[in-house]
């Protein structure tokens, strides 16, 4: 089976993160970038189904040149090799042109199966999945704890508010997984020498078909006019347990009408 | 005034769910509200009353097999159809799973822009959107086409302006493209009274301090006692004290009620990101420097198997 599983570099979630004073996009200069979280485990799951059924793993990333730590990052897990998607042209590309490059990409790549995480941590929007799907004209299984592979089969299962769901579909699908499918890989020593050999190749947008004009600040479908932090919460009061804990909790509710 | 498009969330228990009445009531703002429906055979019959009491002037619905078999694809060109048809000022959808994917699908069929998360709109379509874990507040706009947005739960108070919807039954024509993810089966799982995790006023959530799947007992018990959801950390599902699908935090749910009491939870920046904009929130851990104290409103320290019966005991008292 022919796999493609989408990678993000994303800021830190655990650092402070920002929009550009500049032109309001994600300031990834300042940030410290790492593979979005819930792609590895998207990775992980491709693993698993290679190894179970055979054929290849391809990383795909769209992102600028740093996005590169990213791509060795996960090939170091043991995907066979990567695409990159990389022109100064995309920077600041809204979601729905971000799909369309994206859906161009894959369009080259003839991929049976198209795992991604279900969202990433710096946008969480997670519309991709669907967005590539409904380009591309294939079923998309979004949001799966379980995932199995029979032949063309696919089966998932995905959490709702009200229980689960078992939904299916055929190849080729696009599958966004939770972090609750499995427990991704370290990369080996191994796997970090041999991902430094494996090839990665890149396309511009002049590769995909796509225009320069269709994509980045100037074509995105949306725009941030302004954005402020917000100020920091600061602690309130701070009391030690002295045997009235309970109490003392309990009037300080009832006075913002909670009790 | 023109027509503005909400699409409604329901569950098959409960019915129409709280975002789904914000939505309505930003709506009114913004023009006349009609509400789509999207279901199972009859939901807008079962949805109707409910969607009138909270001012739709009309009812779209599609409903049966072809929409509620598969997953949002068709649902998708339903709303499409009727978006070219009818051009609202606007169209709103829940931010939940599902209302985000229709309207992924909705962006890319009608080329249009699309905003996620919002917590306001405008008139004019300015969007609020809270960003990076509720650190930054944003101020944005579809550029392209019609206000798209999605609506977070717990973005406003909901009020009631009651009209009387008149409902139209659209026909659906959905393709085979759309039929390709088929649902196969839906499990109900035991929930109970609690109010929903996302749309709750109040949230009780426990940590690694609560030490087992056991002693979450604790934390529902507070939680029922208060009329509030249950929430867990990270740390606590990963630990298997309580379902992934309670868990609060950057790869969980978000959350935004009026008040979230935190229960033996560090406050690492993971479980912050997902309750942060909270507007009360209560702590209770032993350890003092935990840093849930820095955003507390009122922080215990203290043991909190000591500390919560006593609070429960209280509130029972008081009751």
């Amino acid at each position: 089976m022919n796999i493609v599983v989408l990678v993000k570099q994303v800021p830190d979630s655990g650092a402070d993160r920002n929009l550009r004073p500049d032109d309001n996009t994600v300031d990834r200069g300042s940030a410290n970038n790492v593979i979005n979280e819930m792609d590895e485990y998207a990775i992980e799951e491709a693993l698993k189904i290679k190894e179970a059924h055979g054929g290849e793993v391809t990383i795909l990333t769209m992102g600028p040149d740093r996005a590169t730590e990213s791509i060795r990052k996960a090939l170091s897990m043991g995907p066979d090799k990567a695409v990159h998607v990389v022109d100064d042209a995309l920077h600041g590309s809204c979601a729905v042109a971000t799909s369309k490059v994206l859906a161009a990409a894959l369009g080259q790549l003839n991929a049976d199966l198209v795992i991604c995480g279900a969202e990433s941590t710096d946008g969480r929007v997670q519309v991709m999945p669907h967005m590539i799907a409904e380009r591309l004209g294939v079923a998309a299984l979004t949001g799966a704890r379980k995932l199995t592979v029979d032949g063309a089969t696919l089966t998932a299962e995905r959490q709702t508010e009200e229980g689960y769901e078992v939904v299916t579909a055929s190849t080729p699908a696009v599958v966004s997984v939770w972090d609750t499918i499995n427990e991704p890989r370290y990369p080996s020593f191994k796997g970090i020498m041999a991902a430094k050999k494996k090839p990665v190749q890149t396309l511009s947008l002049g590769d995909l078909g796509v225009a320069p004009t269709e994509v980045g600040v100037d074509g995105a479908t949306s725009a941030v006019l302004e954005h402020t932090k917000r100020p920091p919460r600061s602690g309130g009061e701070k009391i030690t347990d002295e045997g009235e804990g309970g109490v003392k909790l309990v009037e300080f509710l009832a006075t913002e009408k909670f009790v | 005034m023109s027509e503005v498009l909400v699409v409604v969330e329901a569950t098959r228990e409960f019915g129409v769910k709280k975002v789904t009445l914000e939505m309505l009531t930003l709506a009114r703002e913004l023009g006349t509200v009609s509400a789509v429906v999207l279901g199972g055979a009859g939901a807008a019959e079962a949805l109707g009353a409910k969607l009138g009491e909270y001012g739709a002037e009309k009812i779209y619905a599609a409903e049966g097999e072809e929409i509620d078999g598969y997953l949002v694809a068709p649902k998708a060109t339903v709303v499409a159809e009727l978006v070219k048809r009818v051009q609202p000022a606007a169209v709103l959808l829940a931010s939940s799973q599902e209302g985000k994917e229709i309207a992924a699908r909705l962006a890319v069929k009608l080329d249009n822009g699309i905003l996620t998360d919002v917590v306001g709109l405008a008139a004019d379509g300015t969007a609020t959107q809270v960003a990076f874990a509720g650190s930054t507040i944003v101020k944005s706009k579809v550029t392209k086409g019609l206000p798209l947005v999605t609506v977070r739960p717990n973005s406003l108070n909901p009020s009631p302006a009651a009209a009387t919807p008149a409902v139209e039954q659209l026909t659906v024509s959905v393709t085979d493209a759309d039929k390709l993810a088929k649902v196969v089966e839906r499990v109900a799982e035991q929930k109970g009274s609690r109010p929903e995790l996302t749309e709750a006023s109040i949230v009780v959530s426990g940590g690694r301090g609560v030490g087992n799947a056991d002693n979450f007992k604790l934390v529902e018990e507070l939680a029922d006692l208060l009329g509030g959801a249950v929430g867990a950390s990270r740390a606590a599902v990963d630990s298997g004290f309580y379902p992934h699908q309670f868990q609060v935090g950057q790869t969980g749910k978000t959350v935004s009620p009026q008040l979230y009491v935190a229960l033996g939870i560090s406050g690492a920046i993971q479980h912050r990101a997902g309750m942060q904009t909270s507007k009360t929130i209560v702590a209770v851990n032993k350890d003092g420097e935990a840093p849930i104290f820095e955003l507390a409103d009122y922080g215990v320290v203290g043991d909190l198997f000591k500390i919560v019966p006593q609070a429960a005991e209280e509130i029972r008292k008081r009751k």
